[in-house]
């Protein structure tokens, strides 16, 4: 009786899950086989043509090795300021409150908001930007309108907001720390920097893969401030993996070819988990 | 040295919010003055009234509202439920059905969106406000969330409430809800800010001023014709992060515990 009452208190659950998580990845992959649905009629098994189109499509390319770039930017940059922000708020370090207000406030407004006063700050002539390099007496330049510097742009708003995120659980295992640690290395005459590279560092590596696989995650899973800022352009500098599912999913309609890069996508995220899996297995317990 | 690294992180501090100071500067005076400081500037609400009455914004406030206060209350009727059947009932295939639980923690209806998108046009509820909701309302991390705290009430509690005649429910209601508000408040925080901010998918879903939540409705305003006048978008783009900034300018300490809360598992 109890089982059967344990199944009914994960009905509602499952059942939802199961609709909007497990069937869309199934139905997906079985999508990526066929072409798009025309009018009504069931869509007629391509096999692997979805697939070669993907090969020889240079935007997917293009966003794959920019996403890649983005995540390669974003998360070390990232997680190296959340603990340095949570060291120093951490710290009895004078106006701490001010600086964690600071650090965090990013954090709770909305990404196509903060995009948005982004997009001021690099207009070109007269944006912020400009007028600081201007000052300092640089040469004009359209930061989000040049292929070379426009994806470095987007990746510093996502530093910005996500930085002060991860200081937070930073924060949480620097104070689960006990306080012995630190007076046990000062008695030992061990510097700052020793205790950190030695002590805090170690026992902060459970937090640093959480936090690492979030980010990854969330390089692959966030993409508002590119449909405010860039569109992906100039000249798909900026177009990133799910920007460009996006936009052949709901641009141009073409939704056996938009499964076919999700599936792309799924298998990246399935990696991530299994390698998060090794990784707990392997290096991270300390207790 | 430390006079020097408090230093350092004031400058990092200050850089931190200054892309938000320099919107409440444009947006809180007239647009000759959006990129101009000078000190003699004066303050105006123009820029706002002119944003409201440009584009109904007072619609798109209802709709987020609605939106996050149905996905909210429907994330803890479930999450509690089946957090509840995880953490204390013994039942065939619980084990298997935790991981394919977990699995959405990895792959989010973000990502799903062209296949979503189809589910929800054959249930025939497109541009409605359920439909933003609907792929979120069973949630990974809340049913995980509730369940590690579930499990940390003592057996005795429960079995107390049992030998007294309560029921599964009942014990449910009256012994592990109350023991968990902490978690509730921590979970209900994180969920708001995220539907509240939830851009992409709602984009995707809505079509029309009744069902569009303020982030998209912020967007057709700002790429519409208003073109190149900053102090208005600033002001519209302030305007729509507002309810969150001040609510969480007023229970900082709450937001950060909550967050911090709802990371550790």
């Amino acid at each position: 009786v109890r089982a059967v009452y344990g199944w009914l208190l994960l009905l509602p659950s499952a059942a939802l899950l199961g609709l909007f998580t497990h069937w869309p990845v199934l139905g997906t992959i079985w999508a990526s086989f066929h072409a798009t649905p025309r009018a009504g009629k069931p869509a007629p098994f391509v096999g692997l043509e979805n697939y070669a189109v993907m090969v020889a499509d240079e935007v997917f390319w293009k966003s794959l090795v920019n996403n890649l770039w983005y995540a390669l930017a974003t998360v070390p940059v990232s997680i190296a300021l959340a603990i340095l922000m949570a060291l120093w708020v951490n710290s009895a370090m004078r106006g701490r409150t001010w600086l964690r207000m600071a650090f965090f406030t990013p954090t709770v407004l909305p990404m196509i908001a903060v995009a948005n006063i982004w997009l001021f700050f690099y207009t070109p002539q007269y944006g912020l930007l400009e007028q600081l390099t201007g000052a300092l007496g640089f040469a004009s330049r359209n930061w989000l309108g040049d292929p070379a510097t426009a994806l470095a742009c987007v990746a510093v708003v996502a530093i910005w907001k996500e930085a002060g995120f991860f200081m937070i659980f930073y924060l949480a295992a620097l104070q689960s720390i006990p306080p012995s640690l630190a007076e046990a290395a000062a008695l030992e005459g061990a510097s700052r920097a020793y205790y950190f590279r030695r002590v805090v560092f170690p026992l902060l590596m459970p937090t640093t893969l959480f936090v690492m696989v979030n980010a990854v995650i969330n390089s692959f899973r966030l993409v508002d401030h590119i449909v405010v800022m860039t569109k992906g352009g100039p000249n798909n500098a900026t177009s990133l993996l799910l920007y460009h599912i996006y936009n052949v999913g709901f641009s141009y309609w073409d939704t056996g070819y938009a499964a076919a890069l999700t599936v792309v996508l799924l298998a990246i995220l399935a990696a991530v988990a299994v390698g998060q899996f090794v990784l707990l297995e392997r290096k991270v317990h300390y207790q | 040295v430390r006079r020097l690294e408090t230093f350092a992180a004031w400058i990092l501090g200050v850089l931190w919010i200054l892309p938000l100071l320099y919107a409440f500067w444009t947006a809180f005076h007239p647009p000759a003055y959006s990129t101009h400081f000078a000190l003699a500037a004066p303050l105006t609400l123009e820029n706002f009234q002119r944003a409201w009455d440009a584009a109904p914004f007072a619609r798109y406030f209802l709709n987020s509202f609605v939106l996050v206060t149905m996905v909210l209350a429907a994330q803890l009727v479930l999450c509690t439920l089946a957090a509840y059947a995880f953490a204390r009932f013994a039942f065939p295939g619980r084990d298997i059905a935790f991981l394919l639980v977990l699995v959405q923690l990895m792959i989010m209806p973000d990502v799903l969106i062209v296949e979503n998108y189809r589910t929800l046009g054959r249930l025939g509820i497109l541009d409605s406000i359920p439909a933003i909701g609907l792929p979120y309302m069973a949630s990974a991390f809340g049913i995980f969330l509730l369940r590690q705290t579930f499990k940390t009430v003592p057996r005795e509690l429960d079995e107390a409430a049992r030998v007294e005649g309560a029921g599964p429910l009942q014990v449910l209601w009256k012994v592990y809800v109350p023991l968990a508000r902490p978690v509730y408040l921590a979970y209900g925080l994180v969920s708001v800010s995220y539907h509240w901010n939830n851009f992409l998918w709602p984009l995707i879903v809505t079509s029309s001023v009744t069902s569009r939540p303020v982030t998209v409705g912020l967007q057709v305003f700002s790429s519409g014709d208003q073109g190149v006048d900053w102090s208005v978008i600033t002001a519209a783009t302030l305007m729509t992060s507002g309810p969150l900034l001040v609510a969480f300018l007023l229970f900082q300490r709450q937001f950060v515990q909550s967050f911090m809360r709802a990371g550790i598992r």
